[in-house]
């Protein structure tokens, strides 16, 4: 715990040195999508293709909220509610429905695909919720964005706003943190390893999964409205399919079944294709699709168990005790 | 008289045209040993499979301690008390013995008493020098005596167990029995067996399937002797 708080209030005091804080924002805010899936897919064996439609439904929430409400705290709220309750409904039905892993990609594939096609197609002055149109392919510009909780006059925006959404981070992670130490999260790993063996012990499998599928949800939901915010504008793009294939590729680079490497996936990927959009001689879905390749072919786990494995054969020989917490530390996240 | 704590009543399971269960009426004491044998085929496993939940019986009814358990979820029944170990061995293999057996016990236990309750189980069935070993890494003998570590963590009042000495050696098979034995101070048992050897050292009273249906429930050595048992089992006509 306390390792996390000193390597993040470095990494949060080196990397605006390095990189624009307008870059380094979105990066953040993509760590923390890219937490959301490793959550409930590395820890609970959930593989959501749909992660997408909730980091949209967030920043949807959030920007129709803002517009009606006129005051960020409660669009905030709204914005980690809805796409949880939203996950919450939809889990339950797959869930206690048993349907197996093929069946939940297709299913939350499906509805992301129709997410972004309702909301693509809401251009139509009929589509309005409360004051905010939806503007269809448009999507909803001008609402306003973070303020101080209870003065909608002081806008947090720029540096300040860097440090909001690391800050931001940093609790969900140490909260997840907290979730995967707590029974809940064990429960929640022993169903990822064997969910016949669990119903067996006793365990409701399908309530579990729903809760967990929810608070991923919940985190994607936050991420969202803090584009929302970054952005200063929503578009049906973050509903796209796109959008979910991404999440899966930094989940799979960065290292599944651990805490920080979806992360590190995440805000790698992102800032690389940030870099190579710079240029026009490579395409970068290219470059993106090449380096997806090449960790499964050589790097199947990732990159932080890779690290982790290598980390261990270096300098795990003379002190065998701490190896061993350190490999379970590395399985737990 | 002792309380029946497992009881069927015209227990029949269908797959399409095939009976597979056929009209099996079954009761079990509190604390009693009891094997299910038969042929391949002869519905043994259905009907584990019909008790534990992990499929609906087509007609008929299932009674624990009195109550009609008929259509639950295995988790339903496994809350009762009861303790399952299936046919292939059902654990978590990416995880330790430890965390194995611990998940077990925090079932019904809060954090610190299920750590106790794994302890001891470990110590109990020797799993000690491979507790923090994942279980992926672990020969099949010692993955099933984790299982039944499993089972057994939870004070089950009602223990059913599918094939329990498959593929083990003699000396697993030996401690395999030995644990079986102090299950049953607390526990009814159903052993679903193959193993005539493995039966005859631990059972009391068999229950013999054959086609789906129960063909004979006496005591093991009468069981053995019967002649209509050995043509079944041989598959020569009398």
């Amino acid at each position: 715990m306390l390792i996390t708080l000193v390597v993040s209030a470095f990494l949060i005091w080196v990397m605006p040195m390095l990189i624009a804080t307008y870059t380094l924002t979105v990066l953040v805010i993509y760590g923390m999508l890219g937490l959301s899936l490793g959550l409930i897919w590395g820890f609970g064996g959930i593989l959501c293709f749909g992660q997408a439609a909730f980091f949209g439904l967030g920043a949807y929430t959030y920007a129709i909220a803002a517009v009606n409400i006129g005051e960020s705290t409660v669009p905030m709220v709204l914005a980690v509610l809805v796409p949880a309750i939203f996950a919450a409904l939809l889990g339950a039905m797959m869930f206690y429905g048993r349907l197996t892993d093929v069946y939940l990609g297709v299913i939350t594939l499906v509805v992301t695909l129709i997410l972004f096609k309702f909301v693509n197609s809401s251009a139509g002055p009929q589509f309005v919720i409360g004051k905010a149109r939806m503007g269809g392919f448009n999507g909803i510009p001008g609402f306003q964005t973070l303020n101080v909780p209870g003065n909608p006059d002081a806008y947090v925006w720029g540096d300040p706003y860097f440090y909001v959404c690391a800050v931001a981070l940093v609790i969900v992670f140490l909260l997840v943190t907290c979730l995967l130490r707590s029974s809940f999260g064990r429960i929640a790993i022993g169903i990822r390893e064997n969910e016949t063996r669990m119903a067996l012990m006793g365990y409701d499998v399908a309530v579990r999964k729903t809760i967990l599928f929810a608070i991923g949800a919940a985190i994607a939901g936050l991420a969202g409205a803090l584009f929302a915010n970054w952005a200063e504008i929503v578009t049906p793009g973050l509903f796209s399919l796109g959008q979910s294939a991404e999440i899966i590729i930094w989940c799979i680079v960065g290292g599944l079944g651990t805490r920080f490497g979806p992360i590190l996936g995440a805000a790698g990927l992102a800032y690389l294709k940030f870099v190579l959009g710079q240029q026009s001689m490579i395409d970068n879905t290219l470059i993106t699709g090449l380096i997806l390749v090449m960790f499964v072919l050589f790097l199947p786990k990732g990159l932080v168990p890779a690290v982790a494995a290598l980390w261990r054969i270096s300098f795990g020989r003379t002190r065998r005790k701490p190896q061993r917490t350190g490999r379970r530390r590395a399985r737990h996240g | 008289m002792a309380e029946t704590v497992l009881e069927t009543h015209g227990l029949t399971m269908r797959f399409g045209g095939v009976t597979a269960s056929d009209n099996v009426n079954f009761k079990l004491k509190a604390r009693e040993l009891r094997c299910l044998i038969g042929p391949n085929g002869a519905g043994k496993s259905t009907f584990f499979k019909c008790v534990t939940g992990l499929l609906t019986p087509t007609e008929g009814q299932v009674f624990m301690r009195g109550q009609d358990v008929t259509g639950w979820q295995p988790h339903q029944i496994a809350a009762l008390g009861v303790g399952i170990k299936t046919q292939t061995p059902n654990v978590m293999d990416g995880l330790s013995v430890h965390e194995n057996i611990w998940l077990s016990a925090r079932r019904f236990h809060d954090t610190t008493e299920a750590k106790a309750r794994a302890d001891t189980i470990i110590d109990r069935l020797a799993l000690g020098p491979i507790a923090r070993t994942d279980l992926g890494q672990l020969a099949h003998g010692e993955r099933q005596r984790v299982e039944l570590g499993l089972v057994a963590v939870s004070d089950p009042w009602l223990v059913l167990l599918d094939e329990p000495a498959a593929g083990m050696s003699a000396q697993d098979v030996d401690r395999m029995t030995e644990i079986i034995h102090e299950l049953t101070r607390t526990a009814a048992v159903v052993i679903v067996e193959h193993d005539m050897q493995f039966i005859r050292s631990i059972a009391q009273t068999v229950t013999v399937f054959h086609q789906g249906a129960v063909l004979i429930e006496d005591h093991v050595d009468r069981v053995m002797s019967d002649a209509t048992v050995r043509r079944v089992y041989l598959g020569k006509n009398a």
